[in-house]
């Protein structure tokens, strides 16, 4: 099932073209990985699937980004929008407020408000997302007292607390230690039974590991599009062949 | 970028090619202690296995400290996957040079049955199925390899002449039992080397194509 297809994607920060004719589609309840060199656009077209890219000034875009066959660029609600599809960022960027109030922020903007209600949702983000047993004791307290590996996943917490369908994850594990990493790697994993996953990373062992396709970008252009094992085993393209080797440039 | 990556992949390809020839070496050596009923030749087919059996250790070695190093992928992991295959293969036809050897030095002091004209067109052609599929490697190419996988076909088909012939001298004089038993075995061997000639050609077919020969291809084999 496709969940996403992108169509013609063109976008322009001013006069530079940031993207080039993006064609793509991305299945349900897979992992995509999007992979290349920095500025190559991969974080832009992240962005651009959840309208991120509005706040930019001088951005525009032309084309289709279609979200279960709707045009998300056409006459729509854009709060909606960011629901369906939520987003993990590089750094962990809690608020600063308590754990509890940290995953209750979301349903409180969408007009929950019962206790017994926001009980329930902080305790099932949590617990999807891997750290409720480490943290159910402390609710109350700040989340900036977490470590960083914790923050992140409070953060994934709070992403799928709105109960959104797609998870957008730019360099999510990139600033975290090792075991960290291999925690959020392993929930994200779990994840994709329940959600769509597309990850921005650098780390090409990470898109290698986690991943069942993987895109490779290139100058705004989508150079290489394949199930992750057939792309690192035997890339087609020597572009994709020399990224992903390390002897790119 | 990678230069020291690079490097070490020419290392690994170098110490291949020193394996390779090794193998052709105590394979020749093998046809010749038992043509010329050479025992001193049989002696350095073996001593020359030993050095086959520690070859293969270097590069298992280098292949694991390029896999825990770098993390390869793509051409760099076919490479060093294959690589760790093929020295399996180079290391077991090591081993049966080292049999043939050994089977030689039994016969060096009694007269042959027969003049041996089969088996050492059989060494012949392994020899050059060793040489050919370690050349393909070396120069990633995809034709040679492909003509090592064919000519295993006349290596088996030169172990049935064998051995067609000598069920024939057993029923003309059951007294060249047992001579003719070594020499079927020296045939066997043979045919085990062109067998394992041929698995390095297919891993040089997959180090470049990153393709396995299919499952039912194998089976017909």
């Amino acid at each position: 099932m496709i969940k996403i297809k992108i169509k013609d994607l063109n976008l322009y920060y001013g006069d530079f073209q940031a993207l080039k004719n993006i064609n793509i589609s991305i299945p349900e309840n897979k992992i995509t990985a999007f992979i290349g060199p920095s500025g190559c656009g991969k974080s832009t077209l992240l962005k651009s699937l959840n309208r991120m890219n509005d706040l930019v000034e001088d951005c525009t875009i032309k084309g289709q980004v279609l979200i279960d066959g709707q045009n998300i660029y056409g006459d729509i609600d854009v709060n909606m929008l960011r629901k369906k599809v939520g987003m993990v960022f590089q750094k962990p960027n809690p608020f600063p407020m308590s754990i509890y109030d940290n995953i209750a922020y979301g349903p409180r903007t969408h007009g929950i408000n019962s206790k017994v209600k926001l009980d329930e949702i902080v305790e099932e983000s949590l617990t999807k997302a891997a750290i409720w047993d480490e943290i159910k004791d402390r609710l109350k307290k700040s989340a900036l007292s977490l470590s960083g590996g914790q923050q992140q996943r409070v953060c994934i917490a709070r992403a799928l607390a709105v109960n959104p369908e797609v998870l957008l994850m730019d360099e999510s594990t990139s600033a975290l230690d090792p075991i960290s990493t291999a925690k959020i790697e392993e929930l994200v994993f779990d994840l994709k039974k329940d959600y769509t996953i597309i990850m921005v990373t650098h780390n090409t062992q990470q898109a290698a590991r986690v991943s069942d396709n993987t895109a490779f970008f290139l100058n705004g252009e989508l150079v290489e599009y394949n199930d992750t094992e057939t792309l690192f085993r035997v890339p087609k393209d020597r572009r994709t062949e020399d990224y992903i080797t390390g002897r790119f440039g | 970028m990678r230069s020291r990556f690079d490097i070490q992949l020419e290392q690994l390809n170098t110490e291949l090619i020193r394996m390779g020839a090794l193998v052709e070496a105590s394979i020749s050596s093998a046809v010749k202690a038992l043509i010329q009923q050479d025992k001193d030749k049989a002696k350095e087919a073996i001593l020359a296995d030993q050095e086959v059996d520690q070859k293969e250790k270097e590069i298992e070695n280098l292949c694991l400290k390029l896999l825990l190093q770098q993390q390869p992928v793509a051409r760099d992991l076919r490479l060093i996957s294959s690589a760790l295959k093929m020295i399996t293969d180079m290391e077991r036809i090591g081993d049966q040079a080292a049999d043939i050897s050994e089977i030689a030095i039994y016969l060096s002091d009694e007269p042959f049955i027969k003049k041996l004209e089969t088996i050492p067109q059989m060494a012949e052609e392994t020899i050059k199925m060793v040489s050919l599929s370690i050349d393909a490697f070396v120069k990633r190419d995809l034709d040679l390899a492909d003509r090592v996988i064919e000519m295993d076909d006349i290596v088996d088909d030169l172990f049935m002449t064998v051995k067609k012939d000598l069920i024939e001298l057993i029923h003309e004089n059951k007294d060249t039992g047992e001579q003719a038993l070594d020499l079927l075995m020296v045939a066997k061997y043979f045919e085990r080397i062109g067998d394992h000639a041929t698995n390095i050609a297919e891993w040089v077919r997959f180090s470049i194509t990153g393709e396995h020969k299919n499952e039912k291809d194998n089976l017909l084999r």
